[in-house]
C-alpha cells in the first residue's frame, strides 16, 4: 500500500468534506428559519465539542483525571461578557443595577473572545502549581473544588462591581452581534460557532499530533519512564492544562455568546460531568469521538428525547409522560453506552477514511475480498 | 582511560529503619562497561535510583564527568536515626536533588527492569517521543509546524536507530505487542534516543536464553562503539557478565563487598560466601 498515496487522498476526502458542511451549513441558515431547533443543537453540539475536546487533551492524551473544566468555561464566559459590553449598558442600570461597573471599556467580539481564553489560561497555571503536584484522584477533587471556588467567587458581593454579583450578565455582544468584518452584514450564527470551534479544535490535533502531544502521551502512558526520558513532568502536565483551559475559555465565551444571558449558578459541577460523560461516551483518547458523543448527546437532551416531557400523551391510561421523565430515559441510554460500549463510540481510535473505504470495499466487493485487502494492508 | 565518568561517593539510601544501600562509593570510568551485581534484594536498583533521581539519596553525593549532580546529607528525623557513615562529611555541601529528567538532560540514561515502554504508542513513536527532550522546538513552534525541518530530522534520526536495532519491520506496531527480547532492544533504542554519554542498563538480560544472552552482549559491545558510551549495568547473567565487562563491583545488603577485574570477582571467597552462603561445617 502506498502510504504517502492514502495520505493525500485523505487530506482531499477531509478538505472536501469540510468544504461540503461549511457550505451546507450556510444554505441552511439563508434558507430555514433561524428559530429552528435544529439550529440550537448544531450551536450548543458544537460548543460542548470544543469543550469535550479540551478535556478529552487533559483527561485522554494526557492522563490527568481533572475535573475543573466547567470553573474554566465560567471564566471563559464573564470575561467574555464583561469585556464586550457596551459602555452604554455599563453605566445605565440594566444589567449593574446595584453595582457601579468598575470596567469603563468594551472591546470587539473576537479580541474579548481570545481575552477570555487567556484570563482562563492565567487561573489554570495559578490553579496548576499546587493542583498538578497531585495524582489520579486527589486532582479530580481538588480540581473539582477549584472550579466551585471560582464560581463562589464570581458570585462574591465583592466582586459585584465586575461580576455583577451573583445577577444575570446580559446586554453584551452574543451571537447576533456578529457581523462580516469590515460590513454590517450578520455572520450566519451557526457557521460563526461552527468556524470558531473548528478552528480551535484543529489546533488541538496539531498539537497532540506534534512532538509535544507525543510527549503527553508518554506521560499519560507511564510517568516514570517519561520522566527517565527527559520529558518534564511538572512542565508538560501545566502546559496541557494551561492548553485545555485555554480552550474551555473561549467555549465558554461562545456558550455566553449562544445563551443571550449568563450567570454564575449556571456553571456548577453538573456542567463538568456532562462534558465529562461526552467524552467517555465518545471515547477516551478520541477527538472525533468527542465531537460525534457532544452532538448525540446534545441532541438527545434538547431535542429528541423533548417528546417525554410532554405530559399530553397518555401511555396504557397512565400519565407516564411528564417533565422530567426525559432524564429517566436519558440515564438509562447512558448506563447501556457504559455497560456495553464501556470504551465509547470510537475507543481511543480516530475517524479513518481508510476504514470508511475498506466498509463500503466490503459492501460492493463480498466479504472475503475486503479481508485479502486488509491482511495484505498488514 | 582513566577519566570518572561516573563516581558515588558514600551514597547511602535510608528507608525508615532500613539501609538500602550502605555507604557505596564507586568509579566507572570513560568507554567502560562496568557491572553491578549482588544477591536479590541488595540494593542495586536502588542504587541506581539513587543516580538517576529518582530517590534522593540519605547521605552521599554522586558525580557526573566532573561535576555533582546529586548530594544530600542527613536532615530532620532521619539525623537522629541516620545508621551510615560519613554523614558529616557532606553536611558543607548544599544538597542538590535534581529530577529525573534532568539527570537524563546531562547524558544519563537508562533503561528499566520490568520493562517500562509507553503501551499505546508504536515501535516508532516510542523512539522518536525519546527524542523530544533534545528538540529545540517549542509548543507554538511545533503546533503550527514552523519547525517541521527539526521534526523531519527527528523522524530520520528514529528511521536510522530502528534500522539498526532491526525493529524497522515492527516500527507501526504496538510496543508491547513485540516479543519479550526485542522489547527489551526497543527500550535500550529508546534510552539511545536521548544520546546519552553514560548508560545505566537494570537488567538488560532478563528473562533471556543463554543464546539471546549472548547476542545481547555484542550487541551492548557494538553499541558502546559507535556511539562512544560508557556502561554502567546490574546484570544477574554471570556469563554476560563475565564475559563482557571490564570491572565488577559486589554488593551485598547495600554494601560493597568486592570489587574488581571479572577474574579476581570469582576468586573472592567473599563473593562466593554471598551468592552460595556458609556451611557451617566448614
Amino acid at each position: 500500500m502506498d502510504l504517502r498515496k492514502n495520505k493525500k487522498r485523505d487530506g482531499i476526502c477531509t478538505a472536501v468534506a469540510l468544504i461540503a458542511m461549511f457550505a451546507l451549513l450556510l444554505i441552511m441558515e439563508l434558507t430555514m428559519k433561524s428559530t429552528s431547533i435544529l439550529f440550537t443543537v448544531l450551536k450548543k453540539g458544537v460548543i460542548y465539542a470544543l469543550v469535550a475536546v479540551s478535556m478529552n487533551l487533559l483527561n485522554g492524551f494526557t492522563g490527568l483525571f481533572s475535573l475543573g473544566q466547567a470553573g474554566f468555561m465560567l471564566i471563559g464566559a464573564y470575561t467574555y461578557a464583561i469585556l464586550s459590553m457596551p459602555v452604554a449598558v455599563k453605566l445605565s442600570d440594566s444589567v449593574y443595577k446595584y453595582y457601579d461597573c468598575a470596567i469603563g471599556f468594551e472591546l470587539g467580539i473576537i479580541p474579548s473572545m481570545l481575552l477570555a481564553g487567556v484570563i482562563a489560561a492565567i487561573f489554570a497555571m495559578l490553579i496548576g502549581l499546587p493542583v498538578l503536584r497531585l495524582k489520579s484522584d486527589y486532582l479530580a477533587i481538588a480540581t473539582l473544588g477549584f472550579a466551585e471556588i471560582l464560581r463562589a467567587f464570581f458570585q462574591w458581593d465583592a466582586m459585584g462591581p465586575v461580576t455583577n454579583g451573583a445577577n444575570v450578565m446580559r446586554q453584551y455582544k452574543d451571537l447576533t452581534k456578529v457581523t462580516i468584518p469590515f460590513t454590517d452584514i450578520r455572520f450566519p450564527p451557526t457557521l460563526f460557532c461552527f468556524l470558531v470551534s473548528g478552528i480551535c479544535i484543529a489546533i488541538i490535533v496539531l498539537l497532540i499530533n506534534s512532538s509535544y502531544g507525543r510527549a503527553f502521551k508518554a506521560i499519560r502512558d507511564d510517568e516514570i519512564a517519561a520522566e527517565a526520558m527527559g520529558i518534564n513532568l511538572f512542565k508538560h502536565k501545566e502546559m496541557s492544562f494551561v492548553i485545555s483551559s485555554f480552550f474551555a475559555g473561549i467555549s465558554g465565551a461562545m456558550l455566553a455568546m449562544f445563551q443571550y444571558t449568563v450567570q454564575a449558578a449556571q456553571f456548577k459541577s453538573a456542567m463538568t460531568y456532562e462534558i465529562l460523560l461526552i467524552v467517555v461516551i465518545g471515547g477516551i483518547g478520541s477527538v472525533t469521538g468527542s465531537c460525534i458523543a457532544s452532538f448525540l448527546f446534545i441532541a438527545c437532551n434538547e431535542w429528541w428525547l423533548r417528546f417525554l416531557d410532554e405530559s399530553a400523551n397518555n401511555i396504557l391510561g397512565m400519565n407516564l409522560l411528564r417533565s422530567g421523565f426525559r432524564k429517566v430515559v436519558f440515564s438509562v441510554v447512558i448506563m447501556i453506552i457504559v455497560l456495553f460500549f464501556s470504551k465509547g463510540i470510537m475507543g481511543d481510535k480516530e475517524f479513518s477514511w481508510q476504514r470508511i473505504f475498506d466498509f463500503f470495499h466490503k459492501l460492493f466487493h463480498g466479504k472475503k475480498q475486503a479481508v485479502e485487502e486488509v491482511s495484505g494492508n498488514e | 582511560m582513566s577519566e570518572n565518568v561516573l563516581r558515588l561517593e558514600d551514597v547511602t539510601m535510608q528507608f525508615g529503619g532500613v539501609v538500602a544501600v550502605n555507604n557505596l562509593s564507586l568509579e566507572v570510568n570513560r568507554g567502560e562497561i562496568v557491572a553491578l551485581i549482588g544477591p536479590n534484594g541488595a540494593g542495586k536498583t536502588t542504587a541506581f535510583n539513587c543516580i538517576t533521581g529518582v530517590y534522593e539519596p540519605t547521605n552521599g553525593q554522586v558525580s557526573f564527568e566532573g561535576k555533582v549532580i546529586v548530594a544530600n546529607h542527613p536532615t530532620g528525623k532521619m539525623k537522629k536515626n541516620y545508621q551510615g557513615l560519613n554523614s558529616e562529611k557532606y553536611l558543607h555541601i548544599k544538597p542538590v536533588d535534581p529530577t529525573p529528567d534532568q539527570i537524563t538532560k546531562l547524558g544519563i540514561a537508562r533503561t528499566f527492569q520490568n520493562i517500562r515502554l509507553w503501551k499505546s504508542m508504536t515501535v516508532f513513536d516510542n523512539v522518536l517521543t525519546a527524542k523530544h527532550m533534545r528538540a529545540k522546538q517549542n509548543v507554538f513552534t511545533a503546533t503550527f509546524r514552523i519547525s517541521a525541518a527539526e521534526e523531519r530530522r527527528m523522524r530520520e534520526e528514529t528511521m536510522a536507530l530502528l534500522e539498526e536495532q532491526n525493529l524497522v519491520q515492527f516500527k507501526d506496531d504496538l510496543a508491547t505487542s513485540l516479543p519479550y527480547g526485542l522489547q527489551r532492544r526497543l527500550e535500550i533504542a529508546r534510552a539511545l534516543a536521548t544520546e546519552p554519554k553514560l548508560l545505566l542498563l537494570d537488567e538488560p538480560a532478563a528473562g533471556m536464553n543463554p543464546q539471546e544472552t549472548e547476542e545481547l552482549g555484542q550487541f551492548i559491545m557494538q553499541i558502546k562503539e559507535k556511539y562512544d558510551l560508557t556502561i554502567f549495568m546490574i546484570e544477574h547473567h554471570m556469563d554476560l557478565v563475565m564475559k563482557f565487562s571490564d570491572r565488577i563491583y559486589v554488593i551485598d545488603f547495600g554494601k560493597l563487598i568486592a570489587k574488581g577485574t571479572p577474574a579476581e570477582i570469582q576468586a573472592n571467597p567473599k563473593v562466593i560466601e554471598a551468592y552460595l552462603g556458609v556451611t557451617d561445617d566448614e
